[in-house]
């Protein structure tokens, strides 16, 4: 008859040096951690993650406050916060059904059952999948629609970086790019999250005239409206933040949702 | 009684882990260009120190030799784990300050030399209170290396304006190289001067001294 408790006092009464016991308190010890790790974890993470939407929205507040006369335009138009849509990004049409305040993206990319792979030819930004739907974030004044603001990922050169992309109402002049998370090397590539870095996409083109995406972060010095000055000694993620921009922009990103903009307006 | 009051108040001055056994100055260096994140970081590193103390001490007799170290560090990186979820979920702001410091407590020798010097030989209760002490020894100094740096780089202290700056019409011109690491060696040199030349029995000897005499050929 096995009895647990004489079990375990067999194993504590053996030796230190004993094979058993060795392999025995290794995993016992990692068990245990694992453990008080995982609850730890999953118990404060409604939190964190308040904390991080919080972040989130004084981000989009402050990058708000840094395009000239947003503000002034949200003053007129009689709105306080962008309005909140839902895209389906296959067909760039508005999701309707579903309350985009309520739509977890981290949840649905999550998910097996709803996440859409990328085709690796097409996975420039390096994220190997994508959640079906994705919110956009609306200004429009007297019906026509004077912002459009879309969050973006790619993968930098060590981390995710993650940020909102302010486009103007011809879908193509960039209003603001700001930089909501990134971990990139400090003093190199985490100055993407300098004010003076992120207001040179201010004015830049992203299509050229036959529609293609053009734009860049370059080595050095920008040349054109399409081109960005990279930050020296930074240059991979430079190409992270041009291959994030090009991956959302593009066909598979929200590609259709803004031609369906131009073309028929919201 | 007073013996186990010997653990906390030993590690305070006269066998401070950073002044006297240099311990953990990779964090001492990083986290004070400000009092409050010194502070955090003192509070975090000494409930790391007590819990890991306790914990070890707890199974010292039943850690095998062979491993010992790497469970040492196995309960370590989990308190320090948790510890850094708990800032994140309540103290947002201050664990976004002290980024990747409160991870790196893990590595701060100070935590696994208390476990492999103290812990795994001594009870529970000596453990804790030697975590204690010790814990309080890292945040006397953190705090007032936190203090002198931010007192004299920004002209505040925990935030509220001390010396008003120049920029704003006062007559304090911030110290710019306060905010940077190497202030912090030089302000941590000073103290160990100044406890030094108080409490005289914390000189070293010397280990190598001049030789005096020329040998004659």
């Amino acid at each position: 008859m096995f009895n647990p408790i004489q079990a375990w006092r067999g194993f504590l009464e053996r030796e230190n040096d004993d094979r058993v016991k060795v392999y025995g308190v290794a995993i016992l010890v990692a068990f245990v951690c694992a453990i008080v790790i995982s609850t730890a974890s999953v118990t404060l993470r409604p939190m964190q993650n308040a904390h991080l939407e919080a972040e989130r929205q004084a981000r989009m507040d402050a990058m708000l406050d840094r395009l000239p006369s947003m503000r002034t335009i949200m003053e007129d138009a009689g709105v306080d916060a962008l309005e909140t849509r839902l895209v389906d990004l296959a067909s760039g049409e508005f999701v309707t059904d579903i309350d985009p305040d309520s739509y977890d993206v981290q949840a649905a990319l999550n998910d097996p059952e709803q996440s859409v792979a990328i085709p690796p030819e097409l996975d420039v930004a390096g994220l190997q999948k994508r959640a079906p739907y994705a919110p956009v974030y609306l200004l429009q004044s007297e019906g026509a629609l004077l912002l459009v603001v879309l969050p973006v990922s790619g993968v930098g050169y060590q981390s995710t970086l993650r940020a909102m992309l302010a486009l103007e109402a011809d879908m193509t002049t960039v209003a603001a790019l700001t930089i909501i998370e990134q971990g990139e090397t400090a003093g190199l590539g985490a100055r993407i999250e300098e004010p003076d870095w992120q207001a040179q996409w201010q004015g830049k083109q992203v299509f050229d005239e036959a529609g293609a995406i053009v734009i860049q972060v370059v080595r050095g010095q920008a040349d054109g409206p399409y081109e960005v000055d990279g930050i020296s000694g930074a240059s991979r993620t430079g190409n992270g933040v041009t291959n994030m921009v090009r991956y959302w922009l593009g066909d598979h990103g929200f590609g259709p949702f803004l031609s369906r903009l131009q073309k028929e307006g919201l | 009684m007073a013996s186990l009051m010997k653990h906390i108040s030993s590690p305070l001055i006269n066998n401070n882990p950073i002044t006297l056994q240099i311990l953990g100055i990779c964090s001492a260096l990083a986290v004070t260009t400000s009092l409050t994140t010194a502070v955090t970081m003192s509070l975090a590193l000494t409930v790391v120190l007590c819990l890991s103390s306790a914990v070890i001490s707890l199974i010292r007799r039943h850690i095998p030799s062979v491993i010992r170290l790497i469970v040492q560090i196995t309960i370590i990186a989990s308190l320090v784990i948790v510890i850094d979820e708990i800032l994140q979920a309540y103290a947002f702001e201050i664990s976004r300050q002290l980024s990747i410091f409160v991870g790196l407590i893990v590595t701060n020798c100070l935590v696994l030399g208390r476990a492999e010097a103290f812990a795994m030989r001594n009870p529970v209760l000596p453990s804790i209170l030697d975590g204690l002490g010790n814990g309080l020894g890292y945040s006397l100094i953190l705090i007032i290396v936190g203090s002198v740096r931010e007192l004299l780089g920004k002209g505040t202290l925990l935030n509220y304006t001390v010396f008003t700056p120049v920029a704003d019409g006062g007559w304090f011109e911030p110290l710019g190289l306060m905010q940077l690491a190497p202030s912090a060696f030089f302000i941590l040199g000073l103290l160990v001067w100044l406890m030094r030349s108080i409490w005289t029995q914390q000189v070293d000897a010397p280990k190598f001294g001049l030789k005096t005499q020329r040998s004659r050929s």
